[in-house]
């Protein structure tokens, strides 16, 4: 078998952490996930408050959204900016 | 990298000059700032010349009534938040939300969205940052330090990495949902034969840029007026 360059070697694992960052999707998906299931129950417990529960579970949601994005950040630095090199 | 070579969603720099020995380009999100400002600087002046020839007794028309719905919004949203404390900020809410509203939506008339680079998030959660801890030492004095040893001492790094998460949290979120948006509408229009461009990427658009958008808008503001909100009511 040749032997692998360090340089792509770098970019072999970096690709390789980009993929194991995005893991932290699961997260955000869980967790929105049950708080559309709250907000559904709630809507009919009490239909005339629709509008509002929906804000409110809009807001909680992408304010919940966030840790999904540090791992979104972290695997595009490692893709194209690329700072092992 | 050749599959992403017809997908470009990068910040390219157009033009280098030197100063004090360092260089520094003129980059996409400049020129995006540059527009964006221009039409938002065309939107004051036309609204100001509307409100200057009003008269307090006709009931508003046309561009006039949209100028005056858009200040009862953002009052509205600034009263129902921060209360009597609300009416030193509603300017600068007011302005925060008109330039977040049009760079999200930016992405919808062919410019990359200047949300999309980190340079222009960071610099806004750095504000709401300093916004929070000048009112706070404005109305606790001393108080707004020692405020981080309560209830115990022992608690003041969870305290201080609080304190310190905010303005990271507002930008990274704002960031990498406009980032995410970017990303995705370039590697559709990059990637799809033409015959899949025309009308598809619609709905998508719908969700990225409209939806998304507006939300991390409101989000933004809303989540500046409830730190604030904290260190300045009783």
């Amino acid at each position: 078998m040749n032997n692998i360059s360090g340089a792509d070697f770098i970019n072999a694992m970096s690709a390789v952490g980009a993929g194991l960052a995005m893991i932290a999707g699961i997260g955000p998906g869980i967790g929105q996930g049950y708080a559309a299931g709250q907000a559904a129950a709630a809507v009919g417990r009490n239909p005339g408050a629709q509008s509002t529960i929906t804000s409110t579970m809009l807001l909680g949601q992408a304010v919940a959204e966030t840790t999904g994005l540090y791992g979104f950040a972290v695997a595009i630095i490692l893709m194209f900016v690329k700072p092992f090199k | 990298m050749y599959v992403l070579s017809e997908a470009d969603f990068m910040i390219n720099g157009y033009y280098k000059f030197k100063l004090f020995g360092q260089d520094i380009y003129i980059t996409t999100t400049h020129i995006s700032l540059l527009i964006i400002t221009i039409v938002m600087l065309v939107f004051i002046f036309a609204a100001k010349r509307c409100i200057i020839k009003a008269s307090a007794d006709d009931s508003p028309k046309g561009f006039q009534n949209f100028v005056e719905m858009i200040v009862e919004l953002i009052d509205n949203m600034v009263s129902g938040i921060m209360g009597e404390n609300g009416k030193k900020f509603r300017n600068y809410i007011g302005s925060l939300f008109i330039f977040l509203i049009l760079c999200n939506l930016s992405g919808l008339f062919g410019l990359r969205a200047p949300t999309a680079d980190y340079g222009v998030t960071l610099p806004l959660g750095l504000i709401t940052f300093s916004i929070i801890h000048v009112c706070g030492i404005k109305k606790n004095k001393v108080k707004h330090f020692t405020a981080l040893f309560e209830p115990f001492p022992l608690l003041f790094p969870i305290n201080f990495i609080g304190e310190v998460a905010v303005p990271l949290s507002l930008s990274l979120r704002l960031f990498g949902n406009i980032l995410s948006g970017t990303v995705m509408m370039g590697l559709i229009y990059g990637m799809l034969p033409i015959f899949l461009k025309l009308g598809m990427p619609a709905a998508l658009h719908i969700y990225f840029d409209i939806f998304s958008g507006c939300i991390q808008t409101y989000v933004f503001c809303m989540l500046t007026m409830v730190y604030v909100n904290d260190k300045i009511s009783d």
